[in-house]
């Protein structure tokens, strides 16, 4: 789990420009990106090919931080 | 903006309708005029694509479908549906029949509309960004612009009923699993990929190639005519309406998602 939500906020950091080391499990993935609805389902692309998963869109329904997007990341492992 | 350009025997068709090519009268009429002008004695290829960052399309103007709707007596709202729906699905039969090697060139969100128009084209290519989905029943409608029969065409029901009863969208590396995409390559990579498959059909006998589009993708009729009853249909109930108002009235950055 761990490893997935380090991994998620440094592909994230690095695909937005952020600085991975500045963002918290806590923190809001819109918010801490600055990303719109439709850099949101880029990102989606991107962590499903890069963890090898599927992610149904209502499985992240309520999801909002880096690390409940882990979770959800982690059980389709 | 949506323009074209004919060079070498292949059309580039580029949509560039902010903030993601909805497609509502004003696609719809560029479409046309698009259609109308096409040469498709000097041209042996077409390759579709988006200029937009947000990606090849975002679907219906659900902004427009919903102030047509407001705006018009409830007794309107059949005859409009029905002129918007049949003017929209002869666009996209126009287009799938189109004499020539159609590429859609898809990038980020190809949802709903969109999705559909990129249904009408021979070849896919998807990029890595790549997104596609039918979030129609969300809406408590079908897709109406032809999407299922053409779907159908492409890949098993066992996926189509799950893209459509659930919503949920896949990306590139599925829709390539799935059959729906023939070639999947990196970010940025796409409009290359497709004028090379482009040049590539170009070198081929006319009528050898038309003749292979018609037998091996013929279009669905009677299917396309039942889904745009089933829309038309939908589309009228207070159902739609309520959640056209729910999207059009939100601010918040994560869609409306039901």
């Amino acid at each position: 789990m761990t490893d997935v939500l380090d991994r998620l906020i440094r592909l994230a950091a690095k695909k937005y420009g952020a600085d991975a080391d500045a963002l918290k499990a806590d923190d809001d993935v819109f918010e801490s990106l600055g990303i719109d609805s439709f850099a949101a389902a880029e990102l989606m692309s991107e962590l499903e090919l890069e963890f090898d998963v599927e992610i149904p869109d209502y499985e992240l329904q309520g999801v909002k931080t880096f690390g409940g997007l882990a979770a959800v990341i982690d059980k389709r492992r | 903006m949506i323009e074209w350009s004919l060079i070498e025997g292949v059309y580039e068709l580029r949509l560039g309708v902010e903030p993601c090519n909805e497609i509502g009268t004003t696609m719809l009429a560029a479409l046309e005029r698009f259609l109308d002008q096409v040469d498709t004695e000097s041209a042996h290829a077409l390759v579709i694509r988006s200029t937009v960052r947000g990606g090849f399309s975002a679907g219906a103007d659900l902004r427009e479908l919903y102030e047509e709707l407001r705006q018009r007596p409830e007794r309107e709202h059949e005859d409009a549906l029905r002129e918007f729906i049949d003017r929209i699905h002869s666009v996209m039969d126009r287009l799938d029949m189109l004499p020539l090697t159609t590429i859609g060139v898809i990038h980020g969100i190809c949802f709903g509309g969109g999705f559909e128009l990129a249904l009408t084209c021979d070849i896919l290519i998807a990029e890595r960004s790549a997104r596609f989905g039918f979030p129609e029943l969300r809406l408590g409608i079908i897709p109406g612009f032809g999407g299922i029969p053409r779907l159908r065409r492409d890949v098993s029901n066992a996926v189509v009923r799950d893209l459509l009863l659930t919503g949920r969208s896949i990306n590139a590396k599925k829709a390539q699993q799935i059959g729906l995409v023939s070639q999947m390559v990196p970010t940025g990579e796409g409009l290359r990929a497709a004028m090379a498959t482009a040049r590539q059909a170009t070198k081929f006998d006319r009528e050898a190639a038309k003749t292979c589009k018609r037998f091996m993708k013929p279009l669905p009729v009677e299917e396309l005519a039942q889904e745009k009853e089933h829309f038309i249909r939908l589309a009228q109930r207070p159902v739609l309406k309520l959640a056209l108002k729910k999207f059009v009235e939100s601010d918040d950055p994560r869609p409306y998602l039901p």
